[in-house]
């Protein structure tokens, strides 16, 4: 039935900036603290204080507006959103209304066709989030913990460029990715750090005309945000082939129903009264600070694909793993500086068993027991063939748990393959002689035995006999030659 | 009449600095003696909401070892009252106002935090305008200030507490804030000094706002030499407030001694209209014609667009207001409703219970020219009339020193008289708020009699000439007695 109707999306993304202390005070913006205790006069809106603008999260915007190609306002305002919710200490919010730090960017996605999209950024403007409601442990009543009231925020807006929600999902992920890259923002979905809403409507394919859209809120995951919107596209089209309109509202998401609907109208504000705020400056920036903005950019997600593979040769779905995060692409490239072994050895090496080790115990790679050097080091015993590839698992088995280096390790467990052609040649002989049954079905023309054979022979040698000897000798003697 | 001028009240805080240096009485003699002057006249004239009597007898004390071993600083020992707006730690911060009746400020005001560090002495805080929103101090959750003149009369406001007491000879200095006249006004009503200082001139941070792009802290005194004793002590940047300015500040005591020779002085042709009383004007032409006689040159200028300054003001200073007194909401600090049955029945009463008619007003007006359809005809508007009244400033200023001319248009009125009439109230800031709007430091001193009653003479000059206009009110005060006449029943 959809392929009747056109999906129009625009995204905000509400981003916590990567600041010590707030947007406006010095409180500490860490997350996780007991409630209220991160919250100064100035956070609780106390008679009298005033909001001191964090130099830092003007650099962090700059840094953004430069990574998607969008113009840096040499004058930006912060003006005040007035509505009334206990969780908001003024009773306005801090945010920038008709002049933005950040206008007209782009960014290019991949469409499902693999074709390149350009996404229009509308904005991004600087805000300070809100405290929390929490509902739990108060009764009838609502208790509110200000901790997060006046962490930085940039709210990140599109243009209604994005056609379905995979497109959506993917130009988040590479928002999110460039958000880690500037290392503005710890991108973590979970502690809220990275939210979304979702202005979501649909048109009879060929209208020009923009259909009624709703807008998706409490949007925590990459998964749900696909979730959210693919049910709220087949929600709007049923009600529109049914006859009906779609109504323009908010709808929350509800994960464990996996459906959209419409919050109360209540929490609805109309009419925000914007307004200057008179108790900050203009910001004002000049060239010369935007130059050096410029100057300090790391190279961004897209760029440093492309260099991977250009540079490395690896191949592009491996480049684009390891480029996801910088921390990954930065250690995957100090991997492969090191090492002797192929680049793409690294690379299988950095997305296979280190990424599993580190997921396992959820360990950030920069954080990882086994150092890029200390990796290199046993890629380069499999390059010049001390070890098998599968022994290699055991050794960084052994790294992983501090066992020391892998030299140390193949050392200490005599794990040095045999290579010594006679050598492998006896113990082939021995494991023949052993299994006659097995010799004589082989001969038959049971050809998939070889595979037992191989097994007996590793098993014999604790695994370091080179395989490709193991394999070219067995061969040899087992058809009788 | 020689004891009386040889009392301690009745003495500027220059002359109790000399007293006090000279040993000729120590600062718990003169805090002490102050504290009782209060006690004698607050049931009269109820210009304090907060006597801080054990905290004054501390300061005083602490004064006096300081004086004792050679530790100083520029105020060491002085008394001083603060209008109740500005928060005092530990001290109760009213604001005049029933829904910060019992908040109990954590924290200093710069301002405070400045004065204290000098070694002033607190005594209290001043009855004000809830959260300075008059113009009579009638609108005060805690009653009217009585006009120490006149005690049937206003003594103006919103600083009129400060004012009031200065008058009485209850301190010799107070502080005061002035978003659209309130230092000025009520010293030219009580017969006082009331300095304005150039927008970001003194911190903010602290005070209670009313509306953040008009206000301005100042000090209402019995002369302009403690007036520039207090501002430089006050004055400088605070890191804590981004519209304060980063400007050094000159000794202002020092610049005093500047002749009014050769001084251009500007009369604006529309503060003489029509709305100005006869007496008032008379009184303020002659203290002009003793300037003119000193060798200043008196100069006629324009300000054509200053007859819109109210009309703006009551768009700006609303809008600001509005906004500013969301915070008031009942969840973390002042008064709360009762039994609240939901969260909107939590504002709604705590709000309706807690502000008075007068700042209910002013929210209203300024939600509603905020509102989206209203913001460009009113608000918008209001800005860039605004931006004509700042530049026919300007454009005198190139011209003229100093501007000269009538602080208020009426000497005091009655308590009650205009209570019913906002409009009317509003225009007795008609010629005040051009300096707000502006920024403008403005000065109003005494400069005679009407009836019995004090009229007051405006000083405004450009930004940052605080020098200027008090080099030029002080160098009045020496041609002339209007400051040191008190009123009778408190000489």
């Amino acid at each position: 039935m959809s392929s009747n109707w056109e999906v129009v999306i625009g995204l905000e993304i509400h981003n916590q900036l990567a600041t010590k202390s707030k947007i406006f005070s010095g409180a500490s913006t860490a997350y996780g603290a007991d409630a209220n205790t991160q919250a100064c006069l100035i956070d609780l809106g106390y008679p009298g204080v005033l909001p001191v603008l964090n130099g830092e999260v003007v650099r962090m915007a700059a840094m953004f507006g430069l990574a998607v190609n969008a113009t840096v306002a040499r004058r930006s305002i912060f003006a005040r959103k007035n509505y009334f919710y206990p969780d908001l200490p003024k009773g306005y919010q801090i945010s920038q209304y008709e002049l933005p730090i950040v206008e007209n960017g782009e960014l290019m996605i991949l469409d499902e066709d693999g074709n390149e999209k350009r996404i229009g950024i509308t904005r991004a403007h600087l805000e300070e989030d809100a405290g929390k409601s929490v509902h739990e442990g108060f009764g009838q009543s609502t208790g509110i913990d200000l901790n997060r009231a006046g962490t930085p925020l940039l709210e990140i807006v599109s243009e209604p460029d994005l056609r379905s929600a995979k497109q959506a999902i993917s130009y988040l992920r590479k928002i999110h990715a460039i958000v880690r890259y500037l290392e503005i923002s710890d991108g973590n979905m979970q502690e809220g750090s990275f939210r979304c809403d979702a202005n979501v409507s649909v048109r009879p394919i060929g209208q020009e005309e923009l259909g009624t859209r709703t807008e998706l809120k409490n949007l925590n995951s990459f998964r749900f945000i696909e979730k959210a919107i693919n049910f709220e596209i087949e929600r709007q089209i049923e009600v529109l082939e049914d006859g009906g309109n779609v109504v323009q509202e908010t709808r929350l998401y509800d994960s464990d129903k996996d459906e959209t609907r419409p919050m109360r109208s209540k929490e609805e504000a109309n009419d925000y009264r914007y307004f200057p705020d008179p108790d900050l400056l203009p910001v004002e920036l000049d060239d010369e600070f935007i130059e050096a903005v410029r100057q300090s950019l790391p190279e961004l997600p897209d760029a440093k694909l492309e260099r991977f593979i250009e540079q490395y040769k690896l191949k592009p779905g491996d480049a684009e793993i390891l480029t996801h995060s910088r921390a990954v692409a930065d250690y995957f490239e100090a991997v492969a500086k090191e090492t002797d072994a192929i680049p793409q050895v690294a690379a299988n090496w950095v997305i296979g068993d280190l990424s599993a080790a580190l997921n396992k115990e959820s360990i950030d790679i920069a954080a990882s027991r086994i150092e890029a050097a200390a990796l290199a080091g046993l890629l380069n015993r499999i390059a010049d063939n001390t070890i098998s590839g599968k022994i290699a698992k055991q050794v960084f088995d052994a790294m992983w748990l501090g066992e020391g280096s892998a030299d140390n390790i193949i050392e200490a467990k005599g794990l040095k393959q045999i290579t010594d052609f006679s050598a492998i040649e006896g113990i082939v002989d021995a494991v023949i002689a052993a299994n006659p049954g097995q010799l004589a079905e082989y001969r038959g023309g049971k050809d998939k035995l070889l595979g037992f054979f191989v097994g007996q022979v590793m098993q014999q040698t604790g695994g370091k006999a080179n395989p490709g000897q193991v394999n070219e000798i067995l061969k040899k003697k087992l058809s009788g030659d | 009449m020689a004891q009386a001028t040889d009392a301690l009240y009745a003495r500027t805080l220059t002359e109790l600095a000399s007293g006090l240096k000279q040993g000729e009485f120590s600062s718990r003699d003169l805090t002490e003696s102050l504290l009782q002057r209060i006690d004698e006249h607050q049931a009269r004239l109820n210009t304090f909401i907060t006597v801080t009597s054990d905290i004054a007898l501390q300061r005083a004390a602490a004064a006096d070892k300081a004086r004792a071993n050679g530790n100083e600083g520029p105020l060491n020992g002085l008394p001083i009252v603060h209008k109740d707006l500005f928060c005092t730690r530990g001290v109760l911060t009213t604001c005049g106002s029933h829904i910060l009746g019992n908040f109990v400020s954590p924290y200093d005001a710069t301002v405070v935090e400045r004065i204290n560090a000098a070694g002033a002495v607190m005594l209290g805080k001043t009855n004000m305008d809830e959260f300075a929103m008059g113009s009579s101090n009638e609108t005060s959750y805690f009653g009217p200030v009585k006009n120490p003149w006149n005690e049937k009369l206003s003594p103006g406001g919103s600083s009129g507490g400060s004012a009031a007491a200065v008058a009485a000879r209850i301190v010799p200095a107070g502080t005061g804030t002035d978003t659209g006249g309130s230092i000025r006004q009520p010293a030219a009503l009580t017969g006082t000094v009331g300095l304005k200082p150039t927008y970001g001139r003194v911190s903010r941070f602290g005070m209670v706002a009313f509306a953040s792009s008009l206000d301005q802290a100042g000090v209402i005194t019995r002369s302009a030499e403690d007036a520039a004793l207090l501002l430089g002590v006050m004055a400088g940047y605070d890191p804590r407030d981004s519209t304060s300015v980063d400007r050094p500040v000159p000794d202002y005591v020092a610049g005093l001694s500047k002749p009014v020779k050769g001084l251009k002085i500007g009369i604006v042709r529309q503060h003489f209209d029509e709305g100005l009383d006869a007496g008032c004007e008379e009184r303020v032409k002659a203290a002009l014609a003793a300037l003119k006689e000193a060798g200043a040159t008196l100069i006629e200028v324009d300000l054509p667009n200053i007859d819109l300054s109210v009309p703006a003001y009551y768009v700006v200073a609303p809008a600001e207001c509005s906004s500013n007194m969301s915070r008031f909401d009942g969840v973390r600090f002042g008064h709360r409703a009762d039994n609240p049955q939901d969260l909107l029945d939590l504002y709604c009463r705590t709000r309706g219970e807690g502000f008075g008619a007068e700042v209910k007003r002013r929210i209203m007006i300024g939600t509603y020219v905020l509102s989206a359809g209203y913001y460009d005809a009113y608000y918008l508007k209001a800005q860039k009339v605004r931006q004509l009244i700042s530049q026919d400033f300007k454009k005198a200023f190139e011209n003229v020193d100093v501007i000269a001319g009538p602080t208020a248009p009426t000497t005091a009125f009655a308590i009650g008289e205009k209570t019913d009439d906002p409009i009317t109230m509003y225009l007795n800031d008609i010629y005040t708020i051009g300096a707000n709007l502006a920024g403008l430091p403005g000065i109003s001193v005494p400069c005679g009699f009407v009836d019995g009653l004090p009229v007051g003479l405006q000083l405004v000059g450009p930004h940052f000439a605080e020098e200027q206009i008090l080099a030029c009110a002080h160098q009045y005060q020496q041609l002339t007695d209007w400051h040191q006449q008190g009123p009778r029943d408190f000489s």
